[in-house]
């Protein structure tokens, strides 16, 4: 009874909490119901599982074991590279078929660096180690996250551990947790909050330890009721005081951005970190594997993942990392007329070139996909500029004249108007009535700004380094000039005493030395130029071919 | 591989749809002007489709772009609307011919095809007959006109020779001459008292049709087509230099009622502004689009030599558009408050 009124209470104060709006936005159709039927299943264990070595942001992770090495479920097999990077972990007890390029999650198709596991059947822990997280220090905490692999499960793959860190000179006033799930199919994270409420609260507040905000916010939109109340009743029993905001249903209330505005009403642009603004935003997911990180020293090792669309039996499944799709996509009995399977949602989600790739940290749902459900694109026509791109863009750009601006390859006016602003939600291209593939314009200005970017980078570099060698190579030659003339100066004094002979035979000496000093320095000018230009562009090639490497 | 992108969703619209429903829209127009003032109309709107749709699959063959697609998404058909709409119903058929062929190839098709004139045009063909057929296009048909429909015709297609004593000007235009005549000493309210020519508040007959085109565009702003923008800031336009006028001197000018119903006024606020186009995109843009638009239509009308100025206003307009637009830009998410 007591509690009734407590939650009703904390209800009504959550309900009182002041929501601001973002401008822009689009309902789609949620197309949520059929994976909600059935709680969260247990994938079976897969005979062979390819875990790719680089599955966050940042750095590629170095792999610590080799082919024929006997791994443990648990054992990190790629340890973090640099400080924006996170550690990957052997998903299951087996053996290392090999550590080679395999066909990645994404969808170029190209390869990655991966770890073939053979699995075992046994599933064997490897030795875990909870850790009490009030004795560390902050930055030893961040360290355990980044090892066990902790990153952003909300699709972006952030290493966590690097956002957990609150600015120098503005002290972290909110910290959101994001349960908005907007995107349409995708209910892997309602689930989770459905069922691990608990543990996802205990994450936040590892969070909250680490980063000190005045007060600690939930967010989850108002079509997810059940989660609403099982995150409220879980922090209730964990006696924290977060909020646990429902917020109003709308594309892309889940991106960070947005979320942040809605319930802080703070809008951070692109170019500043939110922890400038006094705010961190982490998704449910993450919080929920930071503390089975730390309080259960598991690393993560699977995730939820929502199987729907054209299948018999759409469900989510919790995964393990390195399933291989082929496997993954067969439990939910993909129907006969599928022609497409799409990793994310079906606004942000691309198509999977191969089904050979696996199940990574940036899975969060897989749609399989039919003409029915996704019909092809009519022709894009011509852009009519009746602006309901601009009137839904949830970051009040202006989306069309971006589009003029990147189709006349004018990418100094892309960025003009904002173009690296742009979160290629995909809602400007879900309203164009001329049907124009919008988002992939901006992709293609994006990527061509930051191609141009690095050729400048490097063309500078190398002149740098050749205005320096020059400078060098004409001092030493200079140099070098000076001490053959002063020698052969001296050579030429050595001959001096002899009055008759050195009379008439001094000056010719004299200028005959001199010459062939000069001469053996033009010589030496040349050998030293002809070193020069050979060595730059030496230099130049050695760049580009390292510059190629850094790209994959 | 087939290769496709994000988004796999898609709301159901097209430039088809977006373009049935402006035809649409014309229609309680269309209806009253036939009750009103006589089936002549539908005969121009025949003519001026098709010259239109010919035209533009003329020019989308020399220009090699695909028929089906181009022809079928109906802004041809809205440019051919609004041309017939806007000239006198008894012209001649080769003065639509004529205002319909440079709408669609000069205004629209040279400069680039769908999407790419700066220009309306519509206007450009109003403009370019008023201005080479001034007499032709002043010559409105009387409200209690008493020729039949075949009569009608045989004026349209040149076979009687009877189209002075048939027209005359539009209730503005009787207004404006009887002013200038009366050189002061003729009121307004005097001229407005004349029955045959002067309904309730405009031009009989007139103002009803006026009326239907301000009911058609209602209901495009609440289909969320057009914005409240453009619409509002254009009558405001005419309503302010107009009010403020006839505040001044009522016996001289007509009051702002009469300006909005007369002429193209209501046609132009929701029709002829809203060509997003040739238009401002952005949200003090087109505040300033149309409220330039109404006060320069308004002048024209009053003070130049022309029965009514809203193609010369909206093409004046047309021109200031990048430089309206590059000055009103919005300010970004995160971007505001000047941090």
């Amino acid at each position: 009874m007591f509690k009734f009124f407590f939650v009703a209470f904390k209800t009504a104060k959550d309900m009182l909490q002041r929501l601001f709006k973002f401008k822009g936005g689009v309902k789609p159709d949620p197309n949520k119901t059929p994976s909600l039927q059935t709680p969260i299943g247990l994938a079976p264990l897969p005979a062979l599982l390819i875990v790719p070595l680089h599955q966050s942001i940042g750095g590629m992770p170095n792999p610590l074991v080799k082919a024929g090495d006997h791994v443990l479920k648990g054992q990190r097999i790629g340890d973090a590279d640099k400080w924006i990077s996170a550690a990957v972990h052997a998903p299951t007890s087996g053996t290392v078929l090999a550590v080679e390029e395999r066909v990645a999650a994404h969808p170029s198709g190209l390869p990655t660096l991966s770890v073939v596991i053979a699995a075992d059947g046994d599933d064997e822990w490897m030795e875990r180690t909870p850790v009490d997280y009030a004795a560390l220090a902050p930055e030893q905490v961040r360290e355990v996250l980044r090892d066990a692999g902790v990153v952003g499960l909300g699709g972006a793959v952030f290493p966590s551990h690097a956002k957990l860190t609150a600015a120098k000179s503005v002290p972290m006033e909110d910290l959101v947790i994001n349960g908005a799930e907007c995107e349409p199919f995708m209910t892997c994270d309602d689930l989770l909050m459905r069922e691990r409420a608990e543990d996802i609260v205990r994450g936040a507040g590892i969070f909250r330890d680490l980063l000190g905000p005045q007060r600690v916010l939930i967010g989850i939109e108002d079509n997810k009721p059940q989660a609403v109340a099982a995150m409220r009743e879980a922090v209730e029993a964990c006696g924290e005081n977060f909020s646990v905001v429902a917020v109003p249903t709308r594309y892309p209330a889940g991106g960070a951005k947005q979320l942040i505005r809605v319930l802080t009403g703070k809008e951070v642009p692109a170019s500043k970190r939110s922890p400038e603004m006094g705010v961190q935003c982490f998704n449910v997911a993450t919080a929920y594997t930071a503390w089975r990180a730390i309080a259960h020293g598991e690393p993560v090792l699977s995730r939820i993942v929502t199987l729907t669309g054209n299948v018999e039996e759409p469900r989510n499944w919790e995964v393990l990392l390195g399933t291989p799709l082929k496997d993954f996509v067969a439990l939910g009995k993909p129907r006969a007329d599928t022609s497409s399977y799409l990793m994310g949602g079906p606004m942000m989600g691309f198509e999977m070139p191969s089904l050979d790739a696996p199940v990574v940290k940036a899975s969060n749902c897989i749609i399989a996909g039919s003409k029915a459900l996704f019909p092809p694109l009519p022709p894009e026509m011509p852009c009519i500029r009746c602006g309901a791109c601009a009137e839904v863009c949830p970051h009040e750009l202006q989306p069309f004249e971006m589009y003029w601006f990147a189709r006349a390859r004018n990418f100094g006016k892309t960025q003009e108007y904002n173009i690296f602003d742009c979160i290629e939600c995909g809602c400007c291209s879900y309203v164009c009535p001329s049907r124009i593939p919008l988002v992939q314009y901006f992709r293609f200005a994006k990527s061509e700004i930051w191609s141009r970017e690095r050729e400048k980078n490097m063309s500078e570099a190398a002149k740098t380094r050749y205005e320096l060698r020059n400078e060098r190579d004409a001092r030493e030659a200079a140099e070098k000039a000076e001490r053959l003339a002063k020698a052969a100066a001296a050579k030429a004094a050595e001959k001096k005493p002899e009055p008759d002979a050195a009379a008439t035979d001094a000056p010719a000496a004299d200028a005959e030395a001199a010459k062939k000093a000069v001469i053996a320095a033009a010589i030496e000018r040349a050998r030293v130029q002809r070193q020069q230009s050979e060595t730059a562009l030496n230099a130049e090639n050695a760049e580009a071919q390292s510059s190629q490497r850094d790209q994959e | 591989m087939n290769f496709t992108t994000p988004p796999y969703l898609t709301q159901n619209v097209s430039v088809q749809r977006v373009m049935l429903q402006v035809l649409a829209a014309l229609l309680p127009g269309i209806f009253v002007y036939v009750w009103l003032i006589g089936p002549a109309i539908l005969v121009q709107l025949t003519i001026a489709t098709l010259v239109c749709l010919l035209a533009e699959a003329l020019m989308l063959r020399i220009l090699k772009k695909p028929l089906r697609l181009f022809l079928g998404d109906g802004s041809a058909i809205v440019t051919a609307w609004l041309i017939a709409l806007s000239f006198p119903p008894l012209g001649p058929w080769w003065l639509i011919v004529v205002g319909c062929l440079f709408a669609i190839v000069i205004a629209k098709h040279l400069y680039g095809g769908l999407g790419q004139n700066p220009f309306n045009p519509a206007m450009v063909a109003f403009a370019v007959c008023i201005v080479s057929f001034p007499a032709l296009m002043s010559q409105w048909p009387p409200i209690d006109l008493k020729a039949g429909f075949a009569d009608q015709l045989a004026l349209i297609f040149g076979h009687a020779p009877l189209l002075d004593a048939m027209s005359g000007a539009t209730p503005l235009d009787a207004l404006k001459t009887a002013l200038k005549l009366g050189e002061g000493k003729v009121s307004v309210a005097a001229v407005m008292s004349d029955a045959n020519t002067f309904g309730r508040v405009a031009g009989k007959g007139w103002e009803w049709v006026s009326a239907a085109y301000l009911l058609g565009g209602l209901w495009l702003w609440q289909r969320k087509l057009i914005g409240w923008q453009l619409p509002a800031s254009f009558i405001a336009g005419i309503v302010l230099v107009s009010g403020g006028l006839w505040l001044w001197n009522p016996g001289q000018f007509a009051n702002p009622l009469f300006h909005l119903f007369s002429g193209a006024s209501m046609l132009g606020a929701f029709f002829i502004v809203t060509d997003p186009v040739s238009g401002c995109t952005t949200p003090r843009g087109k505040l300033i689009f149309g409220l330039s638009a109404g006060v320069l239509a308004y002048l024209i009308r009053v003070f130049g030599g022309y029965p009514d100025g809203v193609a010369f206003a909206v093409l004046l307009l047309n021109l200031c558009v990048p430089l309206i637009d590059l000055y009103t830009q919005p300010p970004i998410f995160g971007m505001k408050g000047g941090k």
